[in-house]
């Protein structure tokens, strides 16, 4: 199961390192990082999208996280009100014929034309991991000479909703 | 001519520190270092000049290879409670360290390791002696640091000293690169720190143990399994007043033993592949298990899913990381181990009577107690280890390297305190015991230090037989020789046909004229009289020994779970 997990770190040298040498060494499967600075000058804030088995390697995932002397706070926020975002760059093959046909593409997904040259153009998206996707798919057949993604950055939002269900292995264990 | 170290000038250097080496010396006496293990080189030369120029402040043991340096701090840090402090230079100085960071961090042992390290400008450039310690170290310390700027030198060492010795203990590698120990320092630093991301809890949680209360009160078969936790927290009386007071069985793991007295009528003994027949078939049948400080290990448990399949699992740890990592856990608490007791002590709860449990066990005991055939002439390592433990009156601190002369150590000499025994338990360190008696001896010099060592395991480390011949200290090194990895070899015979692939070692050096080339006495015992003649004396007095006794070679540790089997399927368990 994929999860969504942040950590706020003190950004002392190191840190990144230590942090990807436990995933790695405790075999646990990134599928991105994102890692930058926060409202708080020394501290930054990570978000990992990993994906475990179940509960209890989630768990430990997060217990290891927290035992690093530099991690401040570990949350999984799955199954929290958040907003999750990503940027994708994507570079795709087109002629001066085909460019207003991908613009009509891109724009229920709100992505912006970047970047034009003779045989290609430059689309930039942001959004839920999903979306992106969905537009990459989209974009596909024209040919994608290059992609690059940032990896989703999250947070909660302001408001959570006052019940939380939580999973049944849920522990209070810090 | 012979060049004479001269005598440290007697000088107020250190009122007024004047390099960041000199600002190092001084944390360390406000930390209260008084043992340094460690090696010198071109990185940390500033360092040694100002020890060298701290005069007598410091006993500085000088290894011979940094590998015994750091076992050796691991010997002082388990006996002592202490963090051991080691020195070493860059590049193959600190390399040569990474065996004992690992086997610290496995068994939990405070270290602070200051690792000499290139001049900042030249870091990243392949330069002489350049190697990466931080990224080399990260996955085998708790925590480590590379210091940037001389301003941050005393914090540093600060919060090195107090996360290695804090919460679950373990090692901190500290890398000072030489325009650090070398630059000017001004007198004073801010030194004070402040770890948001690092709160060790201590006090147990309310609710969970009254739920172990709860459990406890209705158990029929509970039992304790307690490890090194309990001796790193100081909590064998409490412990002690717990058992008796519920009539609760015990058992340790490996680095357990001694946290419970060996002779006690409620110990059932170690646990795990090589424990008692007891202790395992108590940890399969009990209906409550209360695991103090212990992690699990899957030498250990065994099959997981044959251990304790009908209790309640209850996991007291102070890292809560280690409660539900290999076993589903009830009642989980995450606490230091004499607070959890204090608490559970307080309450005065009833539980029920364990009588019958505690005859079923002691059947068991009667039935399947460790045994050994001893034949008249020759000695058999587990008569050894008895008579060992008759010769120092069952209270020396022994130390051991990995495999069978490990495991007869563990099952033959009877601890009865904590703070005896140190072992390489969760890395396995073949080399590990001699260096690591020489640190013990400094840590408890009142007790007679012995290092229980396979004829394998002590050509690892047997180049540190010079410290014995300088320092003459009183380590007693019993080589158990069987001419063979000894454990190995017991795998080859019962899992590989036979076929013993590299596990002989015929060719051996002479330990006693070995020996006595550092001028170290030394005997090579033969025969049980041989050995009944001369042990008392030799494990009395006050001089280091060397005892090359030689054992039955084809003898083999049982009882045994063998590799993938369960608690209750060891063999082994009557005499053939």
């Amino acid at each position: 199961m994929k999860r969504i997990i942040t950590a706020t770190v003190q950004n002392r040298s190191g840190v990144l390192n230590r942090i990807t040498g436990l995933l790695q060494k405790r075999q646990f499967n990134i599928e991105s990082i994102s890692v930058g600075r926060t409202e708080t000058e020394g501290i930054s804030k990570m978000t990992f999208v990993v994906d475990v088995e179940d509960f209890q390697k989630l768990e430990q995932l997060t217990k290891q996280l927290n035992k690093q002397v530099d991690v401040l706070k570990v949350s999984d926020i799955t199954e929290k009100a958040i907003v999750a975002r990503e940027l994708a760059l994507i570079k795709v093959g087109s002629n001066a014929q085909q460019r207003s046909e991908i613009q009509g593409i891109i724009e229920p997904f709100r992505a912006d034309v970047i970047d034009v040259s003779k045989e290609s153009l430059t689309v930039q998206a942001t959004g839920k991991s999903e979306k992106v996707e969905a537009l990459i798919e989209l974009l596909r057949p024209y040919g994608i000479k290059e992609l690059a993604r940032t990896g989703l950055t999250a947070f909660q939002r302001g408001q959570q909703p006052q019940v939380a269900d939580l999973p049944s292995s849920y522990s209070l264990l810090q | 001519m012979k060049v004479e170290a001269k005598m440290a000038m007697n000088t107020d250097s250190h009122s007024k520190p004047n390099t960041g080496a000199d600002l190092l010396v001084k944390a360390l006496i406000q930390e209260k270092v008084d043992t340094l293990f460690g090696y010198p080189g071109g990185a940390v030369l500033p360092i040694y000049d100002a020890i060298y120029r701290a005069g007598d402040g410091f006993e500085h043991i000088l290894t011979r290879h940094e590998q015994g340096a750091i076992h050796a701090a691991e010997g002082y840090a388990r006996v002592s409670g202490k963090p051991g402090v080691v020195i070493a230079t860059s590049g193959p100085g600190a390399t040569n360290l990474i065996t004992g960071i690992a086997d610290a961090m496995m068994d939990s042992l405070p270290l602070v390791i200051f690792t000499g390290q290139v001049a900042s400008n030249v870091i990243g450039t392949d330069a002489f002696q350049e190697a990466d310690v931080m990224g080399i170290t990260t996955p085998i310390t708790k925590h480590n640091y590379q210091v940037q700027s001389i301003s941050d030198l005393p914090r540093i060492v600060r919060e090195a000293f107090h996360i290695a010795s804090t919460g679950r203990p373990g090692p901190v590698v500290v890398d000072i690169p030489k325009n650090i120990s070398s630059g000017p320092a001004e007198e004073e630093y801010e030194s004070t720190f402040y770890l948001p991301g690092y709160q060790p809890n201590l006090k147990p949680n309310p609710l969970q143990v009254k739920k172990l209360e709860d459990a406890l009160a209705k158990a029929k078969k509970p039992v304790l399994l307690t490890g090194a936790g309990i001796i790193h927290g100081n909590a064998s009386e409490e412990l002690k007043e717990f058992a008796h007071h519920h009539g609760i069985p015990v058992t340790n793991t490996l680095l357990g033993l001694g946290g419970y007295p060996g002779n006690d009528e409620l110990f059932l003994g170690m646990a795990g592949m090589h424990g008692t027949y007891a202790a395992n078939m108590a940890l399969y049948e009990c209906d409550l298990l209360i695991n103090i400080g212990s992690r699990f290990d899957d030498r250990l448990t065994g099959k997981l899913e044959h251990f304790a399949p009908n209790a309640t699992v209850a996991h007291v740890d102070i890292d809560p990381a280690e409660i539900g990592k290999n076993i589903t856990t009830h009642i989980p608490i995450v606490a230091d181990s004499k607070e959890a007791l204090k608490v559970l002590q307080k309450h005065d709860v009833e539980s029920t009577n364990h009588g019958d449990w505690l005859r079923h066990l002691q059947e068991y005991k009667q039935e399947y107690p460790l045994w050994y055939n001893n034949p008249d002439e020759k000695m058999v390592p587990q008569w050894l280890m008895e008579k060992v433990h008759e010769a120092t009156n069952g209270d020396a601190v022994v130390t051991t390297d990995v495999g069978q002369h490990q495991m007869w150590a563990a099952q033959y000499y009877t601890f009865n305190e904590p703070n005896r025994w140190v072992t390489s338990g969760g890395l396995g360190t073949m080399g590990f015991g001699f260096p690591a008696a020489i640190g013990a001896y400094l840590a408890n010099p009142e007790k007679a230090s012995v290092a229980v060592v396979g004829d394998g395991g002590f050509q690892m480390t047997m180049q540190e037989l010079s410290i014995l011949q300088e320092k003459r200290y009183p380590v007693k090194v019993v080589i158990v020789n069987n001419e063979a990895l000894g454990m190995v070899r017991q795998w080859q015979e019962k899992f590989y046909e036979e076929r013993y692939s590299e596990s002989l070692l015929h060719t051996q050096p002479d330990f006693v004229k070995l020996s006595e080339s550092y001028n170290v006495n030394a005997l090579k015992i033969e025969s049980q009289q041989h050995l009944e003649e001369v042990l008392p004396e030799l494990m009395q007095n006050d001089e280091p020994v060397v005892l090359d006794c030689r054992v039955l070679q084809q003898e083999n540790v049982y009882p045994m779970i063998a590799p993938g089997k369960g608690l209750h399927e060891m063999i082994g368990v009557k005499p053939t």
